[in-house]
């Protein structure tokens, strides 16, 4: 059976739980179900917001590419990633993945592996806006973010 | 002479001063490098855009592609700084 990926990029919220749901709805072989999600952070107070760009349909098609890889390589039961756009707050949901597996190992491994490609290769861009009305300019892309890609490639 | 779709994004859109534009492609431009050689030269903006030439990314038709990639063919080419979602 091909795996089902559901991919979304989206202005509004998600939710968490429903989306757990969705995806082990009417099934009996998963063992395992891992969630990541990622929220906007405050930076000690001075930030209002991020403002998210993405490059409509290229964003959908290169999420969904990670997940199908990942879906292959780690054998995944089902693979959910959400993405949000447009303004988000300290304390909001910017991005959600969820994995299902038989065993736990290839689930972690599967979130773990689709994070790292996605802050990396889909296309999308965070501004900040700060607490006094300025903008904060654009975030940089981190070495740190490379890095963990390239793990991947070793192992 | 062809056309192609040149679409930007983050802070090369806000330095050219649009997301999107369409190019007639002058003979001699074959690939991704050719091309940003080529808006170079089209004024100011573009330049201060695409100063860095080494951290500017490409997509072709939504598909990563590295400098080297020919754009013949392309109806849409994406150019932005390096990707920070998530």
């Amino acid at each position: 059976m091909r795996t089902p990926v559901t991919v979304r990029v989206q202005r509004e919220d998600f939710d968490l739980n429903g989306e757990v749901a969705k995806l082990s709805a009417g099934r009996t072989d998963i063992g395992a179900v891992v969630t990541f999600s990622g929220l906007c952070r405050d930076e000690a107070g001075t930030l209002a917001a991020l403002e998210l760009e993405h490059y409509p349909g290229m964003a959908e098609a290169e999420i969904e590419r990670i997940c199908r890889e990942a879906a292959a390589r780690f054998s995944l039961q089902a693979a959910t990633a959400i993405h949000r756009y447009g303004k988000v707050k300290p304390g909001e949901n910017i991005v959600l993945v969820v994995t299902a597996s038989r065993h736990r190992q290839a689930a972690f491994d599967g979130a773990n592996f689709i994070m790292d490609f996605l802050k990396t290769s889909a296309p999308f861009w965070k501004k900040e806006h700060l607490g006094d009305g300025t903008s904060g300019g654009w975030v940089s892309a981190k070495d740190a973010d490379d890095t963990a890609r390239e793990r991947w490639s070793t192992k | 002479m062809s056309t192609v779709n040149l679409v930007y994004f983050s802070w090369v859109r806000e330095r050219i001063g649009k997301g999107e534009e369409t190019l007639d492609v002058p003979a001699g431009v074959v690939t991704i490098a050719d091309l940003l050689t080529h808006l170079k030269t089209l004024g100011e903006e573009y330049e201060a855009a695409l100063e860095h030439e080494n951290v500017i990314r490409a997509a072709i038709n939504q598909e990563h592609v590295d400098h080297r990639e020919p754009i013949a063919g392309a109806r849409e080419i994406a150019l932005f700084p390096p990707m920070t979602g998530g």
